[in-house]
This record gives structure tokens, C-alpha cells and sequence, in this order.
């Protein structure tokens, strides 16, 4: 398994390039010296710093040694200096890493309190203090830089050893009475050693830098023994006469660190240590939000207090023929001082229709519509300042989960005060005044005080009374809520609907309700559609929601449970699953699930027919003669 | 109207000491830099008593006559009982007197007063570099490349930023060296000047960390351009510069301060590696000869402050963090 783990990171292009780097290295660190050993110990005092030529490609030193022959020859130095750093710091990063483990308690928090100290301080101020104190030269520096070395591996294997340690099989052998040595030798060890050696990998990149810095300053190796960093030094005080010389060090530093710290990274990705980004597969680029359609067919014109006129709207994802449409042809619409609900399992497109509908779909979606007005104003081909201007005010969104759906680091009276600062161009105090005041009409207690905290510190419904406040900080005429109480306990659910009916009424705004749950919406609203894979499927008063006659309608209506309901029985579900959006069946898309299917059912999708005054249906066999047996007119309608 | 105004919370007493979490964050945290800040003095103190051998013999050469070596350790203090020394040391910290120099006989603390300014300057100059450089870019492509968009800018720019920063300071240096002073002699390469004089050293230092960090904060950006609360500001149709820099940019700064934090540190220290190719006169050059002449109490000076700087970064970046993330001054508590 691991080494088809190793094998797949060199199969990847970075992978392979950085593997095949570090092999020529390795290579030149072990026959370079026999090779050109001679060529870059020869002196020419006849030409010294001479620049390239055919002879000597990067030109002399200040010897007249060939450049380029020092820098082959140096890699093993340069290399060996640096894999003998990383294998001290790895291996005091090790004993330093798994003491806690082995130690008491106690001792294990002064150990650890010791390396997150030493971890604060960058490598090189640790590598400078130990080169004071072991001296100049080779063995000084890499004791040097790999006691620099050591906190940030201690740290890594401290991490590591405490994942391990919080596993399963560890605990059971920690109570099977395995002491404490084992347990790191036995199970900590071998289960850390995999990311560890990708990290040496990585480390042993940067000990050639540090190694290279250290040798440049003068402080690494010395005379006669050359490395990298020594050249370099040596190159920069002729840079004028010879660059290459000094440019050609650094080239080769470079491309060493870089190869080591690519194969790092790519092992750390084949062996799914780092949470790579999965690449995405390229979307056809989406400028603000794609509304196709531009001019919206007229349809008749609304009578005056329509508030949203929804006419066949698409929302589809893709482009071209493999598009996906997940609300397909829906139509509504609400009048001032109506509430209306929008109901459906999860993925039949009711929050993207209500997302749509406040311009606020997703960004990779096409959203189409032969006419979508609010209060008027179509916001089809609407730019960002119409939009802005339009439903600035006009219409208040309420999302799903109050806990993610207000800036957390923004304190709460300011952003509902954004609001009237961005469209009515209220000063800073006025506008934080007017939140005050809404905060306290949605009924938060201390609103003064509330309006300076942070969401994090107020509760799950409170957040969501704010959201409500939020949107009431213009006028609006539309509220959407999208599932405002899903995320909320039951006894705050009522609390914030019935908040949200009172600010209806007091305003006179339509209210859009999406939800999962019938129950709700019945209480709620006034007329209700149901929605199934993108399509409303059915459309009727609530009051009249015990004559439903779509069998999807029928049995959503029939699986809500009430205290009347026999224990004995099983709860009642609706067999199988909502189609795909992507697999959508020929016909109507509820027939695989409906006990009233038949083949004219599964051949032809039915319209979205008249049945009655202000009900509509899709389907070709209405259940209009039997009422919905489960539903007692007393518990749903009304308000 | 009236607007009864709620009184202040009360203020939580325990005891009698205000228990703000502002308060409490503040003394806990600069409690832990002063006994950081002890600690290092101790390891600078330990310094040379942990040289192998005999320190002033190995400053002065072995060949050094004997009673000369005598003579330096007295005036060194080296002769008397090791808790002595520290007392002494301690109290020299906290008085300004860091010791003399063994080479040139000054003061430690006039040699580092010298030369300090110029690699405070240079650091100061370059983490604003940082800063300026990091926050547009990193937002700027992250505008850019928001949902997929251009791919291919998104390719170059992340490689570009990789590969440079990926380059150490000291090596941008010498080759800002070879293109701008070799190549077009277009600016001074060495010791400091005019303002002119500061650029490339400023660029060498600054360039690797703003890239870093830049791709850092475009990625962030980006995770946070699809968190629930943007929507709720594209919901309340705020203009697009005040979304991206009232709700993007502050949620995004977390990480990157983290990061930052570490990246700046690391910067500081890299001073002594860039004012050496640059000839900077300031503590960079002074701590590298300090070391190689085997000046210990110039050593100690040395390390001493730039230990720390460094400590004082972290908790500037600590502040900063508490600042922009509520949560976690209350968290800690």
C-alpha cells in the first residue's frame, strides 16, 4: 500500500520533475568530486576571474579555478551538510517530540511548553546563537542548524503522536497495561514515520538554504572547504568583474531547495497528508449573475398590488444540452399583505427558487424566467446598481442558519445599520439608532446594549430575530424566509414565526415561505404550493388543504404525525427517493413513488391544470373525491 | 422620543481586581512576554559559559599571553561564582549596560545603539512593503479568480508566487544585485544612502513573504466569499467595495496574521543575511563579525535584542489577532 502510495507521488508531473531532481543531485553528490574533483582544485593564476568561455563555462574564480566545476563538486558537501542538519534536528525533534508521550504529566507539559517557546523564534536567530556558541566552521553549523531545527519537528511529532494517541487501538493497548516506552515504540513510532520523512524531505530543503546562508556569511564552512554558500560569498565580491560567478551558486541553491520542497510536497499530497484542493472541472466563466432572457415576454399585466410576479422560471446549471434545471417553469405569485408557502423535500429546488426570485442565486447557476418582477420591476438583465437600488430595500431575505449567515467579526447593530447607511445614506449615529430600534421591535431585550455585541455572543433564535430585524431596516414589500426555523429548537421556532407574522401584518409586505415542513407553512400562510424535482405540482388555499389532490400533496400531508395519531402503527413515509435533477424520468417525475401511477402516468408529464378556483394541479388523476383522511380540519389553516 | 439609554453592563469584580476580558488578556499576555523576555536573557547570559573551552582564550588567540587572558577574565567578571555573574548580567540588562566589547573595548549597548536604526529602518520599511504589496494583490486576485474564473491568471499567478517566494532573501538579493546593479546600473548596491539606497534591500526582504502572503489572503478570501453571511451582504445589496472590505477582508485576516506572523518573524532575522550582501550598516554585519572575531558580550548584545524583536512581534501579532477575532481574547478565558 505505501509504496503504490510513494509510486502515485511520482506519477504526478511536479512529483516526477522534483524525484528526478533530487536523483541527478544525488548523483552528483557522489561522483562529482571523482569527476571534475581535479578541474576544480586546479589553479590558473593566469586567468582569474575570467568571464564563460568554450574552456570554462562559467568562467574562474579568483584562483582561476573553473567555476563550474566547484559548483558540481560542491553538491556533495552542500548536500551532505544539509541531510546531516535535518537527520540531528529530526532526531532531537523526535525524542523531543515523543517525551510528553512517555513522561508524565508534569514533565510532559514542560516539555511541550519548552518547544512551543522555541518554536516562536525563526530558525535562524536559533541557528546564529548555537553557531556563537560551537564556533565557525562545518561541524559548528550543523550542529548549529540542526539544533534550529529540532523545535519545529519536536512540534510536528508532538502533533502527530497526540492524533495517535487519541486513537482507538492505542487506548485499548494503554489499559491491556502496555508501559509507556512500548506504546511509543510500538504503535506511535511506526505510524508516525510516514509524514515525518515527508517533512524531513521538506526540512532537508531548508537546511540547504539556512546551510547556504550560514556558509555565505562566513560562518559555515571554511577555507579550503567549499560549499554553496561559500561560493557564493566568494562570487559576490567580484560580481562586477564575473557575475555567473556568483549567480551559478545561487542557481544551484535554489534549484536544490526547490526540488527537495517539491518532492515533499508532492509525497505529503500522494500520501493525502495535505488537503490539496480537488481540481474543479472548468465551468463556463459567469459574469455576475447570468440572467438569460434579457426582455421578459409580456404575460398580461399584473393588477396593482402584485408584489412578485414569477412567470416560468428556469434555474439550470451547465450550459448547452447537458444543462441541468433544477427548478424548471415554476410560477408565482403574491400579492401585498399575502403570505404565500413554498413546499418540498430537499433538492425539489424550493431554495433556489426563492433565492432566484431575490436575485441571490449561486453563481454558477442560469437563471431564466419568461417574466420575474418584483413590485414592478423586472430583475431579469437588471444591473448590480438597479438590483441594489430596486430591492435594496424592498425585499428582505431570511436565511436558513442564523449562525453562518451573519459576519461574525462585525458587531450586529452595524450591520443592520449597513443597511440605511448604503441605500438611504444615513449618517453613522442615525443609522445605529434606527437598529436599535428595530432590534427592539423584533423583540431582543437590552437592544442597546445587544446592538454592540457580536452574533457569537447572542442565541440561535435571537441571531435569527436579528436577521428579521436586518430586513426590516428599509421597507420592505417582499419577505423571503428560506426555512428561517430548521435550524432552531422547537420552542424558539414559534417565537420566530410568529415574529415574522406579526411583521408582516404591521407591514403589509408579502411574505415568501420556503419549507420542508407542512405543519409550518399551513400555520403560516395562506395559499401553499408544493414543489417536487423543480416544479410546483400543486397550488391551493390553505384552508383547503384537507382536499388536497395531488398524491404527493396527499402523502406529505398524511406522513405529519399528531398526538391523536396510534402509537402502534408505524410512522407514515413516503416510499423511494425525489429524483436527481439530472435523472429526471419521461412523465411525471412522482409517478416511480405514487400509488395512483398508470402508464399514461409514466408517458405524458402533466400540465399544471385549473381544478377549481385558486387551485391548481399537475396531475392525471386528481384525488378530488376523498378528503385526506390523516388531516383534521381543526389542526392545519387558520391563522 | 424618549430612548431610555440601558446603564453600562456592571463591571464583573472578583475580588477587587475588574475582570474585562480586555484586562485580562492584556496582563496575561504581557506576563508571558516578560518571562519570554527572561528567558532569553538567560540563554544569551548561558551563552558563553556554554562555549567549549575557555571563551576569551579562544577570542584572543592561542597564543595570547597568559597574563592578558588573566587580566580579560577578570575584567569579564569570569572568575567570580556563576550566580554573581548572573545577578550581574540581570542587573546590567535592566540598567543598560550589556558589557563591553572584547575586540574594540566600547560598549556593547553604544555599538548596538549605532548601528540598531539602520536595520530598524530597513525592517520597518519592509514589513509595510509587505503589507502594501500582500493586501491588494491578495485581494485583487481573489476578486478576480472568484468561482472559477481565469484559470490561467490563476495558474500564473499562484506558480509565479510560489517559485519567488520559495527564493531565500539573500539570493533575490544578489541577483536584484546583478540585474539593477550589474546589468542596468540603475540603483546603489551597497552601504546605506539616499532613499534610493533602500530599495533593493527593502525589495530582497519583502518580496518572498508579500508573495507568500498574498497567496495566502487570496486564498482565504475566496473560502470566505462563499461563507452564508456574504450572501446575506449580497442580500442586503451593499456596494462591492464595502463587501469585500468590511465582511471579506476581516474574516480573512486570521489566517493570514498567523501566517504573517511567522513569515515577519523570519524577515527580521533575515536582516543579518540581506545587510551583508548589501553592506547595510547595521546589526546584521555587527552579529556576523561579533560571531567570527568571537566577541562574546557584542554577541550576547546582539542576540539579546533581536530576541527580542522577535518577541515583540509575536505579540503585537497576538494583539492584532485578539483585535480581529473577537472570540478568542473570551476564548481564552
Amino acid at each position: 500500500m505505501h509504496r503504490r502510495q510513494w509510486m502515485a507521488a511520482l506519477r504526478t508531473p511536479v512529483g516526477a520533475v522534483a524525484a528526478g531532481l533530487v536523483a541527478v543531485l544525488v548523483v552528483l553528490a557522489i561522483i562529482g568530486p571523482a569527476i571534475w574533483g581535479d578541474a576544480a582544485g586546479t589553479t590558473d593564476m593566469g586567468s582569474i576571474n575570467a568571464p564563460p568561455s568554450a574552456e570554462n563555462p562559467l568562467g574562474t574564480d579568483a584562483l582561476g579555478r573553473d567555476i563550474l566545476a566547484r559548483v558540481l563538486v560542491a553538491t556533495r558537501t552542500s548536500l551532505g551538510l544539509a541531510l546531516a542538519a535535518t537527520a540531528i534536528g529530526v532526531t532531537i525533534g523526535l525524542v523531543l517530540g515523543t517525551l510528553p508521550s512517555v513522561l508524565g504529566r508534569r514533565s510532559g507539559r514542560a516539555v511541550v511548553t519548552l518547544v512551543n517557546f522555541l518554536v516562536a523564534f525563526p530558525g535562524l536567530l536559533l541557528a546564529l546563537f548555537f553557531a556563537a556558541i560551537f564556533g565557525v566552521g562545518a561541524r559548528g553549523a550543523v550542529a548549529a542548524i540542526g539544533l534550529a531545527s529540532a523545535p519545529a519537528f519536536a512540534r510536528l511529532v508532538q502533533t502527530l503522536s497526540a492524533t495517535v494517541a487519541g486513537r482507538d487501538y492505542v487506548a485499548a493497548a494503554r489499559i491491556a497495561g502496555v508501559g509507556r516506552a512500548r506504546l511509543v515504540g510500538r504503535h506511535i513510532l511506526p505510524n508516525i514515520a510516514e509524514p515525518l520523512v515527508v517533512s524531513a524531505t521538506t526540512g532537508a530543503g531548508a537546511a540547504l538554504l539556512a546551510f547556504a546562508g550560514l556558509s555565505f556569511l562566513g560562518l559555515g564552512v571554511q577555507a579550503p572547504t567549499y560549499d554553496w554558500g561559500r561560493l557564493l560569498g566568494e562570487g559576490l565580491s567580484h560580481i562586477y568583474i564575473n557575475p555567473v560567478a556568483a549567480l551559478a551558486p545561487g542557481v544551484a541553491v535554489v534549484t536544490a531547495g526547490l526540488a527537495f520542497a517539491l518532492f515533499g510536497e508532492a509525497s505529503a499530497a500522494a500520501l493525502g497528508l495535505r488537503a490539496t484542493r480537488a481540481p474543479v472541472t472548468p465551468r463556463p466563466p459567469v459574469e455576475g449573475l447570468a440572467w438569460a432572457g434579457g426582455e421578459d415576454s409580456d404575460v398580461g399585466t399584473p393588477p396593482e398590488d402584485v408584489v412578485l410576479d414569477v412567470q416560468n422560471l428556469t434555474v439550470a446549471f451547465g450550459a448547452g444540452a447537458g444543462a441541468v434545471r433544477a427548478v424548471d417553469g415554476v410560477s408565482l405569485t403574491i400579492r401585498r399583505n399575502e403570505a404565500v408557502g413554498l413546499v418540498g423535500e430537499s433538492g425539489s429546488g424550493k431554495s433556489l427558487t426563492a433565492l432566484s426570485v431575490a436575485g441571490l442565486a449561486p453563481e454558477p447557476a442560469v437563471v431564466a424566467a419568461d417574466r420575474l418582477h418584483v413590485n414592478g420591476c423586472s430583475v431579469l438583465g437588471a444591473s448590480d446598481r438597479q438590483l441594489a437600488t430596486e430591492l435594496g430595500t424592498s425585499v428582505a431575505v431570511v436565511f436558513q442558519d442564523p449562525a453562518t449567515s451573519l459576519n461574525p467579526s462585525m458587531r450586529v447593530g452595524r450591520q443592520l445599520a449597513e443597511v440605511v447607511e448604503e441605500h438611504e445614506g444615513a449618517s453613522r449615529s442615525a443609522a445605529l439608532a434606527e437598529a436599535v430600534q428595530r432590534l427592539r421591535s423584533v423583540r431582543i431585550p437590552a437592544a442597546q446594549r445587544r446592538a454592540t455585541q457580536f452574533p457569537y455572543e447572542f442565541s440561535g433564535g435571537m441571531r435569527q430575530r436579528a436577521m428579521i430585524g436586518m430586513g426590516l431596516m428599509g421597507q420592505p414589500s417582499l419577505i423571503v424566509a428560506d426555512e428561517p426555523t430548521t435550524a432552531l429548537d422547537v420552542t424558539v421556532q414559534r417565537q420566530v414565526l410568529r415574529l415574522l407574522r406579526d411583521v408582516q401584518r404591521e407591514t403589509g409586505a408579502a411574505l415568501l415561505l420556503i419549507s420542508h415542513d407542512i405543519a409550518v407553512v399551513s400555520q403560516m400562510c395562506e395559499r401553499v404550493a408544493v414543489m417536487y424535482a423543480g416544479r410546483i405540482v400543486e397550488e391551493l388555499p390553505v384552508s383547503d388543504l384537507m382536499n388536497a389532490a395531488h398524491p404527493y400533496t396527499r402523502a406529505l400531508l398524511a406522513s405529519v404525525p399528531d398526538m391523536s395519531v396510534d402509537l402502534e402503527r408505524e410512522l407514515a413515509t413516503i416510499p423511494g427517493q425525489p429524483p436527481e435533477p439530472a435523472r429526471r424520468p419521461v412523465g411525471c417525475a412522482f409517478a416511480p413513488r405514487c400509488a395512483f401511477a398508470d402508464e399514461q402516468c409514466t408517458a405524458e408529464d402533466p400540465p399544471l391544470a385549473e381544478l377549481a378556483a385558486g387551485r391548481h394541479a399537475a396531475c392525471w388523476h386528481p384525488q378530488t373525491t376523498v378528503a385526506v383522511p390523516e388531516v383534521a380540519p381543526s389542526r392545519m389553516g387558520g391563522h | 422620543m424618549s430612548q431610555a439609554l440601558e446603564p453600562a453592563p456592571p463591571a464583573r469584580y472578583v475580588g477587587a481586581v475588574p475582570t474585562n476580558p480586555w484586562v485580562r488578556f492584556l496582563a496575561r499576555r504581557l506576563g508571558r512576554l516578560v518571562l519570554s523576555l527572561y528567558v532569553v536573557v538567560t540563554a544569551s547570559f548561558l551563552m558563553i559559559h556554554l562555549v567549549p573551552g575557555d571563551p576569551v582564550r579562544a577570542a584572543l588567540g592561542l597564543n595570547a599571553p597568559p597574563d592578558l587572558v588573566a587580566a580579560r577574565r577578570e575584567s569579564l567578571g569570569l572568575n567570580d561564582p556563576l550566580l554573581t555573574q548572573y545577578a550581574d548580567y540581570l542587573w546590567g540588562v535592566l540598567t543598560g549596560d550589556l558589557g563591553t566589547s572584547m575586540i574594540s573595548n566600547l560598549p556593547v549597548a553604544t555599538i548596538i545603539g549605532d548601528r540598531l536604526p539602520s536595520t530598524a529602518a530597513l525592517g520597518v520599511l519592509a514589513f509595510g512593503t509587505v503589507m502594501l504589496i500582500a493586501i491588494p494583490l491578495g485581494l485583487g486576485m481573489a476578486v478576480l479568480t472568484r468561482s472559477g474564473r481565469r484559470r490561467g491568471s490563476e495558474l500564473g499567478f499562484t506558480s509565479t508566487a510560489a517559485s519567488v517566494s520559495a527564493i531565500p532573501d539573500f539570493l533575490l538579493a544578489v541577483g536584484f544585485i546583478f540585474v539593477f546593479g550589474v546589468t542596468l546600473d540603475l540603483l546603489p548596491v551597497a552601504g546605506r544612502g539616499g532613499p534610493e539606497s533602500f530599495i533593493l534591500p527593502v525589495l530582497a526582504l519583502a518580496l518572498g513573504p508579500a508573495l507568500a502572503l498574498s497567496r495566502i489572503l487570496r486564498v482565504e478570501a475566496l473560502r470566505v466569499l462563499g461563507e452564508d453571511f456574504v450572501r446575506t451582504a449580497r442580500a442586503k445589496r451593499l456596494r462591492v467595495r464595502r463587501i469585500y472590505l468590511r465582511h471579506v477582508f476581516p474574516n480573512a485576516l486570521t489566517a493570514m496574521l498567523t501566517i504573517g506572523g511567522l513569515l515577519l518573524g523570519a524577515m527580521l532575522v533575515g536582516t543579518v543575511l540581506v545587510e551583508n550582501v548589501f553592506a547595510w550598516p547595521g546589526l546584521g554585519m555587527t552579529i556576523v563579525s561579533a560571531i567570527t572575531q568571537k566577541d562574546y558580550p557584542l554577541v550576547q548584545g546582539t542576540i539579546l535584542v533581536y530576541g527580542a524583536a522577535v518577541l515583540l512581534l509575536n505579540l503585537l501579532v497576538d494583539i492584532m489577532l485578539a483585535l480581529t477575532d473577537p472570540r478568542s481574547t473570551i476564548r481564552e478565558s
